[in-house]
């Protein structure tokens, strides 16, 4: 039998740990090095996104592999891992998910604490800059290697005045499970 | 850790209070991210001097605001101004607040003046790090070597560092070693404040 899900606190008690100012020092210089690189404020957003992707689809791997999370039954399970074990078990900080449409195919997931931004304000210069861009490709990026295709959008974002960070989610479509081998075979 | 309730109140980022430095992330968030920072800089590179010019440039930075945010939270808004002084402060404290422990070593160079080491068994940013072969000499070391350029020249000591992988007996991995060598007027400052 498959051992039983760990929850998000359990999962971030066990893993080894690094002081969070470090974190959000260390990405505060990718981005402020990004913004030197490519000048367009849009650009720096992309970039940040395809950075998420790159580590959403590589996170996926050790998310599944200390969480026993095994296939959620839907999309609003999906949403409440992702809140509630995911962001947990990495960034040490619950979210929580809201606004669901009546499809149940987007959803908002609210974060009201984010290591990412401490010590942030966004200069004038900076007013498009998505400064947390690099979550959103996490989240897609984790979640098109368990055959979600997702689009997200932030609607809230604290450094542009917001109570709160809301990342809206949207699922465009499930791709069903291929296997590279046949029963047969 | 700033309160949900409280964050509102503060318009300004300054207003708030300064956080403790207790709080934490995992330590695959920062490996993600500092593997994402070496592969993006690759990309803008020709070679591997430039390479490790640009992760010191990202510790520099990470460096100058380390140290503000110290001196004020662990010192009492006072910062070192002798040679040794900073020197441990860097060993110790600042080691401590961002790798969870103090620096392995700390020794004067024998051969000059002027050169100091920090070495660490198994420096955080190379833990998941293999070079390739056909890259040399590179070492990913090169951002806390930016770190450490970025607290003493933000300290007024200013430096060139550099980060180096040395072999040790039998040990499969290499240790890192930051070596630090000071600015001539630096040396002449210590003399003179005797």
């Amino acid at each position: 039998m498959a051992p039983p899900p760990r929850s998000g606190d359990a999962i971030f008690a066990n893993v080894d740990r690094v002081n969070a100012e470090l974190f959000t020092l260390t990405y505060g210089a990718i981005v402020r090095q990004l913004l030197t690189d490519l000048e367009e404020v849009d650009e720096v957003n992309k970039q940040l996104d395809q950075m998420g992707y790159n580590i959403g689809i590589r996170l996926i791997d050790e998310f599944l592999a200390k969480s026993n999370i095994s296939t959620c039954v839907d999309f609003k399970e999906t949403a409440e891992v992702i809140a509630k074990v995911g962001f947990k078990m990495f960034l040490g900080v619950t979210a929580s998910v809201s606004n669901w449409d009546p499809e149940g195919t987007t959803c908002s997931i609210i974060l009201e604490d984010n290591p990412l931004v401490d010590f942030v304000e966004l200069p004038d210069t900076c007013q498009g800059l998505y400064y947390c861009n690099i979550l959103s490709g996490v989240v897609r990026g984790a979640l098109e290697m368990v055959s979600m295709k997702t689009e997200i959008t932030w609607v809230r974002d604290m450094l542009r005045g917001d109570d709160a960070f809301e990342l809206r989610l949207k699922l465009l479509k499930q791709v069903p499970e291929e296997y590279p081998y046949k029963d047969d075979e | 850790m700033i309160g949900v309730g409280k964050t509102k109140q503060y318009a300004n980022v300054l207003d708030r209070p300064i956080s403790k430095g207790k709080q934490e992330v995992s330590l695959s968030a920062f490996a993600f991210l500092f593997s994402e920072l070496v592969q993006y800089n690759q990309t803008q590179v020709d070679n591997i001097a430039e390479l490790e010019r640009r992760l010191e440039d990202a510790g520099y930075a990470v460096g100058a605001r380390v140290l503000e945010l110290l001196c004020h939270r662990e010192k009492g808004n006072r910062r070192e101004t002798r040679l040794l002084g900073i020197l441990s402060f860097v060993h110790s404290t600042v080691w401590k607040v961002l790798f969870g422990k103090v620096a392995d070593s700390l020794e004067k160079g024998t051969e000059h003046e002027d050169e100091y080491m920090i070495s660490e068994k198994e420096l955080l940013v190379n833990r998941f790090i293999s070079v390739p072969k056909d890259m040399g000499t590179f070492n990913c070391g090169a951002f806390v070597a930016g770190i450490v350029r970025g607290v003493l020249d933000g300290a007024g000591f200013p430096a060139v560092v550099t980060a180096h992988f040395v072999p040790v007996d039998g040990q499969q991995r290499p240790r890192t070693t930051i070596l630090i060598k000071f600015a001539e007027e630096v040396l002449v400052r210590e003399a003179r404040l005797g």
